[in-house]
């Protein structure tokens, strides 16, 4: 049943919302360097945000990697090891368990933005938008959960990472897979691809920033010259130009 | 040995009146700004006291600061660099915007627009953060003013420590001093250290720490690092901020603007060269009250040749090491051994000295029970402990502050012998271990502070680290977007807050 919105939502939305957030990323790191920032509201208040903040982030970053690892592994990744029901019933469980987790963060985080004086005066709309989106999301996500268990032969979650790979390899038959399945699991797709296209001009920019160069970045210390370009990677910039090495001659 | 250059910072504590105008005229300068309303990035603080933000010498609370591990390495107190990441999404070393100030303003314009009244219009205060009003002022930016406050509150103050506090609660014994307080521009710093983004760092030619705004992710780091406390959350921009030793103006030549505006000409800029391949060593001394003394091993004399060869072959130039052979720094620091490092356990190795302020004699001493060694009183009995100016400045080692005192009276009394009595009496000189003419070169440094000895600044080389060409019609100051101001209101990527000041009725009904 490929209607319109089916072939636009699925066939052709997901490369617009990749598009934007790609491009939209390169533009804003280029263009607007100094509002590339996590925009933490911890310092204005600390209360709801230690558990709402790691309960959520712990939650979204097992999610993320699991939605990541489970639907991009063609079937012949580990169909040697387990059948699908068994990797369905691995999702299920494991994504369960931090959904919830996730779920219970961002609705402190939700609560606290909208209800916090402080926070909610010093909050964009975006800020705002982006933690409701997010929040809905999520519910979707925990929606789906019934439905999986409903058809525990993994045979759905095989049609949707059957349906990202082909998106991913650019192989125009996609959209079609969609068409029948429940409609928790394509209203979460649309939303999903939506924050993709929301992606650069929210706060959400600062993912792409996660500081792991940090761990092996050498020693503590950071020291530039000022001849230095700072974009050069490294700590330390490039050695002064040659001329600085000589000694001058002792002024008069 | 590797020689690198500072410009570093004293100020003479037994001078400063606590006038403010350095913390006034730095505010206008740099941090007149949404976001920073509460920031400081100069602060003069009565102490005792617990200080701005509260409690902020203590690091059992704020964690701020390096640690000395068994094996000998220095690490961050808020940990080494995956525990600092595990802390990133909600991060519990962090001061909140109480713990500095809410930053407030009045309802001035009520004052004119009140309509006819029965009593006099009154302009209210209203938090700068959310536009509500408040109605109370619980705390503010330099709240214990002239030990403004309960003693009991006042008395947390750590620089306590070792000391009998109970006896200086009493009125008659009471006790307090002024703290101008500014970063430190460290050559160990934990900030830098602790910042993920690698957007903090120090400067090689004249080491002043600074952020790059456009790398800073807002990680919030670096506030809970710094054991000063000199790093502030700008919570509109989503960046940290800190003090940037004014360096458009000591590129210049010119001194800070907090210096230069110094009524009581309390502060000293100058070159010092230092060993970087000895920071980290210096800094992972076994014990605490022995950095002090590691700090100054690091110092290089500038009139060495050795010294002065291996400086002008790490690229120092030839104006810095002129700078460096003037400079007021040394001669405070080095040669007469009367100025400090603040907090110097806390492994940063700062960078902005202090010169600890005499204080009137305890009564008892006139009373002729205690302490008058010869002409001259005995350091420990001036009104402020000893213990408590160690506690400050020298990890708790007593010594090195009781000869600082010492020499700045015996250049009272040397001084007073010469222009009152007309006698050159060199047994005072030499008494503190120093001659005549280093006394009265240390009085005209000290006592008379002309401009051109408080500053010794030598101007920058940029032309040899950076090609003006490329800068020629290019933007002053900006954020990296050409010549936007990274803010505008219609920009897709950085809205600005919708939020709407809301109205608080105005009159009491």
């Amino acid at each position: 049943m490929a209607t319109w919105y089916n072939t636009f939502f699925f066939g052709i939305y997901p490369y617009i919302a990749l598009a934007v957030m790609i491009a939209g990323s390169i533009i804003r790191y280029d263009r607007e360097p100094y509002s590339w920032r996590s925009g933490s509201s911890q310092m204005l208040r600390k209360k709801q945000l230690f558990w709402g903040s790691n309960l959520f982030h712990f939650g979204i970053l097992f999610l993320f990697f699991g939605h990541l690892v489970g639907l991009l592994t063609p079937h012949w990744g580990y169909s040697w090891a387990f059948d699908a029901s068994v990797k369905q019933l691995v999702a299920v469980i494991a994504g369960g368990i931090a959904g919830v987790v996730c779920f219970v963060g961002l609705t402190l985080l939700l609560h606290r933005r909208l209800t916090d004086p402080r926070i909610r005066s010093t909050s964009t709309t975006m800020d705002i938008a982006i933690l409701v989106i997010l929040w809905v999301q999520l519910s979707l996500g925990l929606l789906t959960l019934p439905f999986s268990l409903s058809h525990s032969d993994g045979g759905t979650m095989m049609t949707l990472a059957e349906w990202a790979q082909r998106i991913l390899t650019f192989r125009g038959d996609a959209a079609i897979l969609v068409a029948g399945v429940d409609w928790p699991y394509q209203v979460h797709i649309i939303l999903g691809l939506t924050i993709f296209l929301l992606f650069p001009f929210s706060r959400l920019v600062h993912i792409w920033s996660v500081p792991v160069r940090y761990v092996w970045r050498p020693g503590y210390q950071v020291v530039r010259s000022a001849g230095a370009d700072w974009r050069v990677p490294g700590p330390v910039g490039r050695p002064r130009i040659e001329a600085r090495a000589e000694p001058m001659e002792p002024a008069e | 040995m590797k020689i690198r250059a500072q410009i570093a910072m004293v100020l003479n504590l037994d001078k400063c009146i606590g006038c403010h105008t350095c913390s006034v005229t730095c505010k206008q300068v740099w941090t007149n700004r949404e976001g920073m309303e509460y920031a400081w990035f100069n602060n003069v603080e009565t102490k005792p006291g617990i200080g701005y933000p509260k409690e902020w010498e203590n690091q059992k609370k704020w964690n701020g600061g390096w640690v000395r591990k068994s094996n000998g390495k220095i690490e961050p107190r808020i940990g080494g660099k995956w525990r600092v990441l595990a802390k990133i999404f909600a991060n519990p070393d962090l001061p909140e915007i109480d713990d500095y100030y809410e930053p407030f303003t009045f309802d001035y314009d009520h004052l004119q627009s009140a309509p006819e009244l029965e009593a006099t219009p009154t302009a209210r205060p209203r938090s700068l953060i959310t536009g509500e009003r408040m109605e109370k002022i619980e705390w503010g930016p330099n709240w214990e003013e002239i030990l403004g406050g309960e003693f009991a509150k006042r008395s947390k103050d750590v620089n306590f420590e070792g000391v009998q506090k109970e006896i200086y609660g009493a009125f008659e014994n009471t006790f307090m001093m002024y703290l101008p307080r500014l970063c430190e521009h460290c050559l160990n710093p934990t900030c830098v250290a602790a910042c993920p983004s690698g957007a903090i760092y120090k400067r090689e030619e004249d080491g002043i720490v600074l952020i790059d705004q456009e790398r800073c992710r807002g990680w919030r780091m670096c506030v809970s690092g710094c054991p000063y406390k000199k790093i502030y959350y700008n919570w509109a921009s989503g960046k940290s901020e800190k003090c940037i030793f004014c360096y458009p103006r000591i590129e210049a030549g010119q001194p800070t603007v907090c210096s230069e505006t110094c009524v009581g000409r309390i502060r000293y800029l100058g070159v010092v060269l230092y060993d970087a391949d000895g920071i980290e060593a210096a800094a992972a001394t076994t014990n605490e009250q022995d950095l002090y003394e590691a700090q100054l091993e690091l110092f290089k004399d500038p009139n060495d040749p050795e010294v002065i060869a291996q400086a002008r072959a790490d690229g120092v130039p030839e104006a810095w090491l002129e700078g460096a052979r003037r400079s007021p720094i040394w001669k405070m620091a080095m040669d007469w051994k009367i100025a400090f490092p603040l907090h110097p356990e806390y492994r940063t190795m700062p960078m902005v000295w202090y010169v600890p302020p005499l204080s009137p004699i305890q009564a008892a001493a006139e009373a002729g029970q205690m302490g008058v060694d010869g002409d001259m009183p005995d350091v420990r009995s001036l009104r402020i402990p000893l213990k408590y100016l160690a506690n400050l400045l020298t990890a708790g080692k007593e010594e090195p502050i009781a000869l600082g005192l010492e020499r700045m009276l015996a250049m009272r009394a040397y001084m007073r012998a010469k222009t009152v009595d007309g006698v050159i009496d060199e047994a005072i000189a030499e008494r503190v271990g120093m001659k005549g003419l280093d006394i009265e070169e240390m009085y005209e440094l000290m006592a008379i502070a002309n401009y051109e000895d408080r500053f010794v600044i030598p101007t920058s080389h940029r032309e040899t680290g950076v090609d003006p060409y490329e800068l020629r019609g290019s933007c002053g100051f900006t954020f990296g977007n050409s010549c936007s101001g990274g803010t505008s209101d219609a920009t897709l990527f950085f809205g600005a807050p919708s939020r709407k000041k809301p109205k608080t009725p105005m009159e009491v009904s």
